[in-house]
């Protein structure tokens, strides 16, 4: 059943739908069900823009072990950065007006 | 039963309605062809997405006799593939109850200006929807049947009471007007069995009338032909006890 569990986190980035790039500015976080993975509840991730419309939007969809598996992942690899001192903790400049065609 | 002899026809086609603060929606209508009167059907789509099991459910109820109307809750959410749609208004905690009674009041209300529909309107929804069709069948006026298919949330702690939903619908239970089935599946997690006891328990002690079927071998969604969680026998069944108490309350 629907949870309802979402959050948003706005961020700075880039993502890719289809051929083109677009401006990701924030990030949803749920845990209910998923569109395409087969399992009734996953964990789900949608880098959008909502100011370019709902068609912004790149998704996935993770089973739970997966999803604690990436978080993992990322700690490590930012932590392993961060020890040789490469971490760049800059602010991301926007993109020039682009984006995937959205309805 | 439809027998091989007998005409059948059907429109099916997305029409504009009024919904909530009279703002104009979508919706997809299916009806059969005739003169009538037919008894009305507003079908709610699930949380993922005014989608393409939605069209075929309006579809279905036509096929049975009923003009359908499915109202797109999601309207206001902008416009794309009904995932991506469907995915900002999960990402925003689901769409409002007030917003979504208005949006259903309006879709009877529709129903109810055709000339060849009957005086008898019902509602059915799954999931997201079977919760706001019990929650129609208490807070509007003029719905004669509630269909409610494993309506999650019905039950709510007050942890899970959020600016959307801010009230759990067994907590208006005294005030539903009309007769109630309910179709659930014994492995669902929302509603789990437990919550579909107390929700059959506060029916029961408001004098409502109702019929509740609980599946074995089944979980949540288990009419969705397209999902894993399908199940044959338990779905051909639930459909058929769906219709039968359709005809006992509508016609």
């Amino acid at each position: 059943m629907c949870t309802m569990i979402a959050h948003q986190v706005q961020i700075q980035g880039r993502g890719k739908s289809g051929l083109e790039w677009f401006d990701v500015r924030e990030a949803n976080v749920s845990y209910d069900h998923p569109y395409d993975l087969p399992l009734e509840h996953a964990l789900n991730i949608d880098f959008v823009n909502e100011a370019l419309g709902p068609g912004a939007r790149v998704a996935v969809e993770l089973s739970v072990d997966a999803a604690r598996q990436l978080v993992r992942t990322i700690e490590a690899v930012l932590a392993q950065a961060d020890q040789r001192g490469v971490l760049e903790d800059l602010p991301v400049v926007a993109a020039p007006a682009r984006g995937p065609s959205v309805a | 039963m439809y027998q091989t002899n007998q005409y059948e026809g059907m429109i099916a086609e997305t029409v504009s309605m009024r919904g909530h603060n009279g703002d104009v929606i979508n919706a997809y209508v299916a009806r059969p062809l005739g003169a009538g009167p037919f008894p009305g059907m507003v079908v709610i789509h699930h949380a993922p997405g005014w989608d393409e099991w939605y069209r075929e459910c309006a579809r279905r109820f036509a096929h049975h006799g009923y003009v359908s109307i499915s109202p797109n809750l999601y309207f206001r959410d902008g416009h794309g593939s009904p995932e991506d749609v469907g995915a900002k208004v999960r990402a925003a905690g689901g769409a409002p109850d007030a917003r979504v009674l208005g949006d259903l009041d309006g879709a009877n209300a529709w129903l109810r200006s055709l000339p060849y529909v009957s005086r008898k309107v019902g509602i059915f929804g799954t999931c997201s929807g079977g919760r706001q069709a019990f929650l129609a069948g208490c807070r509007l006026k003029g719905l004669d049947a509630v269909i409610e298919c494993w309506g999650g949330r019905v039950v709510q702690s007050k942890e899970e009471l959020t600016p959307n939903q801010p009230v759990a619908p067994i907590d208006y239970t005294k005030e539903l007007s009309c007769p109630i089935i309910g179709i659930f599946g014994n492995e669902d997690k929302s509603p789990t069995p437990e919550q579909v006891n107390a929700h059959e328990a506060e029916l029961k002690k408001h004098g409502k009338q109702y019929e509740f079927h609980r599946y074995d071998g089944a979980g949540h969604g288990f009419f969705y032909y397209d999902r894993p969680a399908y199940r044959q026998e338990q779905a051909v069944d639930g459909w058929k006890k769906v219709f039968a108490f359709c005809e006992k309350t509508l016609r």
